[in-house]
Formats: structure tokens, sequence, C-alpha cells
């Protein structure tokens, strides 16, 4: 698989701070790349370069195997961009958003209407192609900026989180939209801080948290390995804690407590911790489910994606005892 | 020393280069939008001229006695046509470019496409210009129809509009390039515009002011251009006035590469 972007010890420095501090990670063709992180994370900072906004401050990056520093013009010609604020020309109806952007790429007429109608249909806007993009929702500015990525067919597409601040049904529709896109085989670039998005739409991501990358793999690979297969969530008066983890020690991989929420990492299957639970004194009331990318994220860093800082936070893994 | 000389002309060179088609298509798009309400636009441009006209020249015209055998009316006209095409690129390039720059970021719109920043910049300086030029003509138009525009020379107005136009045009856009607030431009109208608009020998000829205010308004643009288009109303052409003309070509050949650096330095980091 030929690789479309390529960072080396990529850097960025905004009047000296460091919002990416030397990250390395390649992204393939046909893949969807996710950049995982909560806000102030540097995903922004990521993709900007990529899109060759902000020049890099040190390390490579390479796009399409051009270096963003020596052909900005010939990499954008090939990339879509939907940025994390919406600037659609307000100015303009929404099918004239299109037909203008298709102008930038030097696009003939005739060949933008007809993109223009097809993209339209597309993301289920064909009957507001004439209305002032002022005047239609959020979920459909979001499309008609995704649809304006799309004008010229690029074979990158980057979305800066591009559900943020949406509802569910919206956000919803536009996964549905990304994984047509991706299906017919176009390379995505997707930030965000839903887990739920990154684990639905990625083949592949980077978890980023202050401007360095925590960890990377496939969704699935990541909570294995960082987690495990399931989560046990126990509700339990801090003081009871040591004596509850020594019983269930060499069921678990590893544990989390949160304020008065223990959570154990189950590798595997559950019984055998289920019935010491069932047993035990100490756990006031206890819920299994999957394990998620938020487990893996609070895991490394002790705060959940939504940013605020966990209190009485503690975490350990355990060195497999078998 | 050639060799040594000619990297120097190439990097001198390349601040201009962003005059080229991809900042036309950022000047088609503002006048795609232009089309859609130009007539509000216009009607805005021409209304304010033509009150001053109307106040000045048959108000205080009639206190006034003639200036250089001409009346007040005739006098003020040529200035009234290029200050209004002064208003026109100061305003578009301020608060109009102010606004699709900060507010609406169509300038990280177009910088994501193969368009770069100085371009987009380019772009609109060429659009200030042409409504400048546009509001200027369409001023000219009027006053020729009440009998102000006697020489056929002034045919020829339109063409300094356009400098006149670049002129204001680049310098609202350095403004546009360093000011934090909207509010902000306030202080560019009060300290370049408005100022400008008084004594650059629209309302009254500059010899009645000590020599150093005279000398003083020789570094103004508009100085220049009402001095050519009030030559070209009335036809008194001679060849000093293409010494008006170098004036205008040098300082906005000079000037061109600041609102461009300006504007790299705000968005850019
Ligand atoms: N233009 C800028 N100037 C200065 N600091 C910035 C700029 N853009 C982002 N930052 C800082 O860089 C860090 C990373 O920001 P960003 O890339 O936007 O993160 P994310 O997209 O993950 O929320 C943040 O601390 C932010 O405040
Ligand atoms: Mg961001």
């Amino acid at each position: 698989m030929p690789v479309i972007v390529e960072a080396q010890n990529l850097q960025k420095n905004y009047n000296g701070f460091p919002a990416v501090a030397g990250i390395d990670f390649k992204i393939q063709k046909g893949q969807c790349f996710g950049i995982l992180g909560p806000n102030g994370a540097g995903k922004t900072t990521v993709v900007v370069m990529i899109y060759c906004f902000h020049p890099v401050s040190g390390g490579k990056l390479t796009v399409f195997g051009k270096d963003v520093n020596n052909d900005p013009r010939a990499i954008k010609k090939r990339l879509g961009v939907v940025p994390q604020e919406n600037n659609l020309d307000l100015e303009l109806s929404v099918r004239e958003n299109l037909l203008i952007y298709a102008g930038y790429y030097g696009i003939k007429k005739d060949v933008a209407e007809k993109r223009a109608k097809e993209l339209l249909y597309f993301f289920g806007l064909s009957d507001k192609a004439g209305h002032e993009v002022d005047k239609i929702s959020g979920g459909m500015k979001r499309r008609l900026t995704i649809a304006r990525g799309l004008i010229h067919t690029p074979d990158l597409l980057i979305l800066d989180e591009p559900t943020t601040g949406l509802d569910p049904q919206s956000r919803r529709l536009i996964w549905e939209h990304l994984r047509q896109l991706k299906k017919k085989g176009l390379t995505l670039i997707l930030t965000t801080h839903y887990l739920e998005e990154a684990t639905q739409l990625c083949d592949d991501l980077i978890i980023m948290d202050k401007g360095i990358i925590l960890e990377e793999g496939k969704p699935a690979d990541l909570i294995k390995k960082q987690v495990g297969a399931k989560i046990v969530e126990i509700d339990i008066e801090p003081t009871h804690k040591n004596s509850l983890i020594a019983s269930v020690q060499n069921m678990i991989s590893g544990y989390q407590l949160a304020g008065n929420t223990l959570y154990l990492f189950i590798p595997e299957d559950e019984t055998a911790v289920m019935k010491i639970l069932n047993t035990s004194n100490y756990a006031d009331a206890y819920q299994i489910r999957p394990a998620n990318l938020e487990d893996v994220f609070l895991k490394l860093t002790g705060r959940g994606l939504s940013y605020e800082e966990v209190s009485g936070y503690e975490s350990s893994s355990f060195a497999k005892t078998s | 020393m050639k060799a040594a000389a000619l990297p120097k002309l190439h990097k001198w060179a390349s601040y201009y280069s962003p005059v080229n088609r991809w900042a036309l298509k950022v000047f088609t798009r503002n006048l795609f939008v232009f089309r859609k309400t130009w007539t509000t636009n216009l009607v805005f441009n021409i209304v304010e001229p033509l009150l001053y006209l109307a106040a000045l020249g048959a108000g205080l015209g009639m206190l006034v006695e003639d200036i250089e055998g001409m009346s007040y009316t005739q006098f003020i006209a040529p200035g009234i046509i290029a200050t209004s095409a002064m208003w026109a690129a100061a305003a578009e390039c301020s608060y109009d470019s102010f606004v699709r720059m900060y507010y609406q970021k169509i300038y990280h719109a177009i910088v994501a496409t193969p368009i770069n920043l100085e371009e987009v910049v380019t772009g609109e300086l060429l659009y200030g210009t042409f409504k400048s030029v546009l509001s200027g003509t369409v001023i000219m138009s009027v006053v020729a129809v009440l009998g102000l525009v006697p020489s056929p020379w002034a045919l020829l107005i339109p063409v300094v509009l356009v400098l006149n136009g670049m002129a204001f045009s680049q310098l609202a856009m350095i403004w546009t390039g360093i000011v934090p607030k909207i509010d902000n431009f306030a202080y560019f109208f009060t300290l370049v515009i408005t100022p400008m608009f008084l004594f650059s020998g629209v309302f009254f000829p500059l010899d009645v002011l000590p020599q150093v205010l005279q000398q003083l308004a020789w570094l103004l643009p508009l100085y220049h251009i009402v001095a050519l288009l009030r030559s070209l109303t009335l036809g008194l052409v001679s060849i000093d006035l293409l010494f008006h003309v170098l004036w205008l070509l040098v300082f906005i050949l000079i000037i061109f590469p600041l609102p461009q650096y300006l504007m790299h330095r705000r968005l850019i980091k």
C-alpha cells in the first residue's frame, strides 16, 4: 500500500509553545486514519500542517511524496479540507458555494455543475441547492462543507472534527456518508474527540495528548492491548479497594480507580471475577461492559476524553501472572 | 557583478508574483457576490458624493468667489469623483475584507485550495480597485450630465481611477492586516482617510495654505489624483501630469508587498 502522508519527528511551535512535539506516523492509501485526543491535544495543528496552512517548525512532513515546504500548491490540488470551523460562503447559496469553490481549482463550469449536482444528491442536499447557507441546519452546513471538500475529486479528504457540536442523528448521518466514501477507496484523515466516531470509522489511529502520541494502532487492537476485552465497573469505598483487588489480582490485567468507581480490566472472560464479586462484601454495585477507547484514554492519561480531570485517579497494570 | 545582482532582482520580482491567474479567481469570487448585491452597493456609493456636491456646490459655492476662473462647483467636482472612489476602495479593503477574513474565514477556506494567501490578498486588492473605479466612473458620469466635465480628456479618468483604487485598497489592506478588532478601523479613517479627504486640494486650492502644509500634501496620494482629475476634466493637459502618474505608480509598487506581508504575519503562524 502506498504511503500518502508521512510525518517524521514532526513539530510545531506557536511562539515557542510546542503544540506538536515530535510525532511520527504514516497514512496509507485507502485508509481512514484517526487522530483522537481531547481539546488542545494538537489535532488541528497536525492537519493544518498537512494541508499546508501553517509551516512545520521541525521534522519532516510529506504528502503524496512531496515535502509540504516545497510544493504546497501541488499538494493542495489533490486534497480536500473540511476545517474545524465552518467557513462556508454565507453570501452564496448552497449550490453556488460548490461552484465558486470549483472555480478555485480551475474546474470548467459545466464539469463543476455536474459534479455539484452529484454531490448535493449524495449528501441529501438537492432540494436545498438554491437556499442561502445561513438558512440551513448545522448538520446540513457540515455536509455541505464535506461536499465542498470533494468538488475536485481529491485523493485525500481531511476532516477536522466533522461532527463536533452536531446532534446524534446528524452525526450518524455523516458517519454513514464517510463510510460510503471510504468504500469508494477515498483516503480519509479524521480528527475527533468522540471515541465512538473513532471506533466506528477509523482503520488506524493515533491517540494524542499535549502534542505527543500516546498510542497508535487499530482501535480493536489498542483496546485489547491496553485494557482487554471487558470492563467491570464497581461502586466501592476507596478504602476497600485494596482488599478487593487482592482477591481478583490474578484474573485481571489491570485496574483504574476514578473517584468511587473502580474499573477492572478483564482480558478475556469475566466469570471468575464475577464469582468473587458476588460473594464480596466490598462491591456495592457493579456492571460489565465491553472495553472501549475511552478506557484506553483514561488509562493513558488519567483524564476522560471530554477533558475534566478525574479526581482520586489511580491506575495500575499487572504483569500477566499465569 | 551581474551574477550577484540577478538573484536579488529575482527575489524582488517574487514580491509581485501573486499578481497572477490565481488572484484573478479570488477577484472573480468577489465579483460573483457583487453581482448579487450591486444595486444597494452602488446606490450607497453614489448618494453620498452627490450630497456633498449639492451642499458644497449649490450651498457653500454661493458664498465663494470663482477659483482659478471656475465656479466653486466646477472646482470641487473632480475632487468629489476622486474622493468617492477613494472611499469605495478604502471601505472595501477595510471593513468588508476584515469581515471576510476574520468573521467568515473566507481566506482560510480559499487558502485550503491551490490558491495561497498572497494571491487572496491580491485578489481582494483587485476587487477593491474594481469597486473604486466603478464608483468613480458612475459619479463622473453623473457629474458629466450636470455639465461639469467639459473636456473629452475626461475619458482617461477611469485609468487614473485604477491607480487611485489600487493605492487606497493597499492602504486599507495594510490596516486589515494589523487591527485586532473591526472597531479599530476608525483610526484608519480618522488618521488617514479624512485628512486626505480634507487636505488634498479637493475643497480649496492648496496654495492658500502655509508652505509647509503644501509640501506635506505632496506626500498624499489623493493630492496627485485630484491634480490629475482636475486637469483631465478641464482638458488642461501637459507633460506635468505624467509626473503625478509616475508618483502614484511608484507609491503602488513600493507598498505592494506590505499588505501581503502583514496578512501573512497575521494568519500564518
Ligand atoms: N494559532 C495559534 N497560536 C497559538 N497557539 C495555538 C494556535 N493554534 C493552536 N494553539 C495551541 O496549540 C495547542 C493545540 O491546539 P490544537 O491543534 O487546536 O488542538 P486540538 O485541535 O487537538 O484541540 C493548544 O494548546 C492551542 O491553544
Ligand atoms: Mg481542533
